[in-house]
């Protein structure tokens, strides 16, 4: 009798603990489709990052290191694009234009590069400009170090904000308990950056002795989405968890957002990383997702083309192989939808000048959501 | 007598190269899980499971069994297109992952010798070196 009594008490718990956050991941189908998703760029193994031209044409970065450029429904490498360390989770990642492109022609590049002494290799940002076929006028602005023959958590993605600052995310190169929570150390933070590669002077940590002072704010993992909000300036990013433990966060200057002391997940053998999810002087992320999708790529969607979506984040799903819509409220996520299943992992998503969404999808290529009428 | 003695160094020689390969065998095991748990585990699982019609299963793999050249080579250069593992078919993207040949044997041991797997014969870097892309 006490047994089953101590055994109902266990399983009441877990009932509870199980709740807590139901509403949260509660993910739902939507009873209509509202679009078509077009296959416009076929035949890509991962197009990791995507940056639409103002001639129309698309940038696309293939993570085995190729640039390409589709213009007029075709598909042309770029030359002299940045050498990759192709191993794990690096490659060529995300690629993104100049607020002012128009007038200066720079276009910023995210990779895993080999540059320096030690063995191995750590995420490098690169500018560049685009020449006929080929980039020109290279420039590393920013080069991550130790090198490491880690496979893992290369970030990367890059955003800029209202007031032109770049930002770029390296995760964790699989050191969590060396990396995220020194700022001396490159590897799990979010970095700012003018634009010419130099460090903005009121950087948070440019007068910590011995900090990298380009970062911005630390105790990430793996951050593979990030965006400008539209509508607050603010820069969001989302990133992945080790199992469970996804989060969104706004990056706030010099802030720690825990890991590997706080996080929601556990480790892939099933073991606890840590029981605690809260402390202070640490962020609470915006949201976590339990079990993890394995977020990648993040946009709004503030365009008229899709009027029932206005507002919403798309987030891609490399785990569940769908596309996320978050709807939220005063920052918080009060309803989720599940969108293109079962079409492949989702690795990028963006909102291009037209209005129209575009969703990259590993092993098809590059869908444009066409909207019914 | 000198046939007994003759017998006798010739099944030491064979025991001590059984063992030591025994020996290199272990290492490259245990070398290949720390490759396993680097760059595989996120799709395949630490159970060797994998997740059903998205990341094929290691355990009990027909498919790694069967075709060990076919796996090698995957690991090596990627892996796309329709593959049936044990009676599922996946249609998905693998990316190489940039490991050398050794790393590539070790790993290939690893996961031959593991959940139930028993492999036959120790996966070498020679082997996968002759390996290519098709
Ligand atoms: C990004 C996810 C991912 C990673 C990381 C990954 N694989 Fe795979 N693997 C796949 C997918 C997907 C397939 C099936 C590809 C297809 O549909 O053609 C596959 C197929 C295989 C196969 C053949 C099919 C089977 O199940 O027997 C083997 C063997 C294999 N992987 C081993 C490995 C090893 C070893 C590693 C680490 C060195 C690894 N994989 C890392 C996703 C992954």
């Amino acid at each position: 009798m006490k047994n089953s009594i101590s055994f109902l008490v266990l399983v009441l718990l877990g009932l509870n603990l199980s709740c807590a956050q139901q509403g949260e991941n509660e993910v739902s189908t939507p009873d209509k489709i509202t679009f078509t998703p077009q296959l416009i760029i076929d035949d890509l193994p991962i197009a990791w990052g995507m940056a639409f031209l103002p001639d129309g044409s698309i940038l696309i970065t293939e993570k085995s290191g190729d640039l390409i450029r589709f213009k007029d429904g075709n598909k042309s490498i770029i030359n002299n694009s940045p050498t990759i360390y192709n191993r794990g989770q690096g490659g060529l990642l995300d690629i993104a234009i100049d607020p002012d492109y128009k007038n200066n022609g720079w276009i910023y590049i995210s990779y895993s590069s080999e540059e320096g002494e030690d063995k191995g290799g750590n995420t490098a940002i690169m500018r560049a400009k685009l020449n006929g076929n080929s980039l020109t006028n290279n420039e590393v602005l920013y080069k991550a170090s130790p090198n490491s023959t880690k496979g893992q958590h290369f970030g990367s993605r890059i955003e800029f904000d209202n007031d032109g600052y770049l930002y770029f995310s390296i995760g964790d190169r699989g050191d969590r308990d060396v990396n995220p929570q020194d700022i001396t150390k490159d590897g799990g933070k979010v970095y700012r950056i003018n634009r010419d590669g130099s460090i903005p002077s009121d950087n948070p940590f440019v007068n910590s002795e011995g900090a990298k002072t380009a970062i911005y704010s630390y105790g990430h993992r793996n951050p593979q989405g990030m965006v400008k909000n539209p509508y607050t300036g603010d820069i969001w990013t989302n990133e992945h968890g080790p199992q469970g433990g996804d989060e969104i966060n706004i990056v706030g200057k010099g802030k720690n957002y825990g890991w590997p002391v706080i996080t929601y997940g556990i480790n892939y053998s099933g073991t606890p990383i840590t029981d605690q999810t809260k402390k202070k002087g640490m962020e609470d992320p915006l949201h976590y997702w339990v079990p993890s999708i394995a977020p990648s790529g993040m946009t709004f969607v503030t365009s008229d083309k899709y009027p029932s979506w206005k507002g919403s984040l798309l987030i891609g799903s490399l785990k569940f192989q769908y596309l996320e819509r978050l709807e939220l409220k005063n920052n918080k996520v009060v309803y989720r939808e599940k969108l293109m299943p079962d079409l492949g992992r989702i690795r990028d998503v963006k909102q291009a000048p037209d209005g129209f969404i575009y969703v990259s999808v590993e092993g098809k290529g590059i869908y444009k959501l066409v909207p019914k009428i | 007598m000198k046939f007994i003695i003759i017998t006798y160094i010739s099944a030491l020689i064979t025991l001590t190269l059984f063992l030591s390969q025994d020996k290199a065998l272990e290492e490259s095991i245990k070398r290949g899980a720390d490759i396993y748990s680097d760059f595989c585990v996120t799709c395949h699982l630490p159970n060797g499971k994998g997740v059903e019609k998205t990341f094929p299963p290691l355990a009990k793999s027909d498919y790694l069994l069967k075709n060990r050249e076919e796996s090698i080579r995957g690991i090596k250069f990627g892996q796309q297109g329709e593959i049936v593992v044990n009676g599922i078919t996946y249609n998905n993207t693998m990316p190489a992952m940039g490991l050398d040949d050794e790393e590539i044997a070790d790993v290939m041991n690893y996961i031959l010798n593991s959940w139930g797997n028993k492999g036959k014969d120790f996966v070498t870097p020679e082997e996968v070196s002759k390996i290519q892309k098709k």
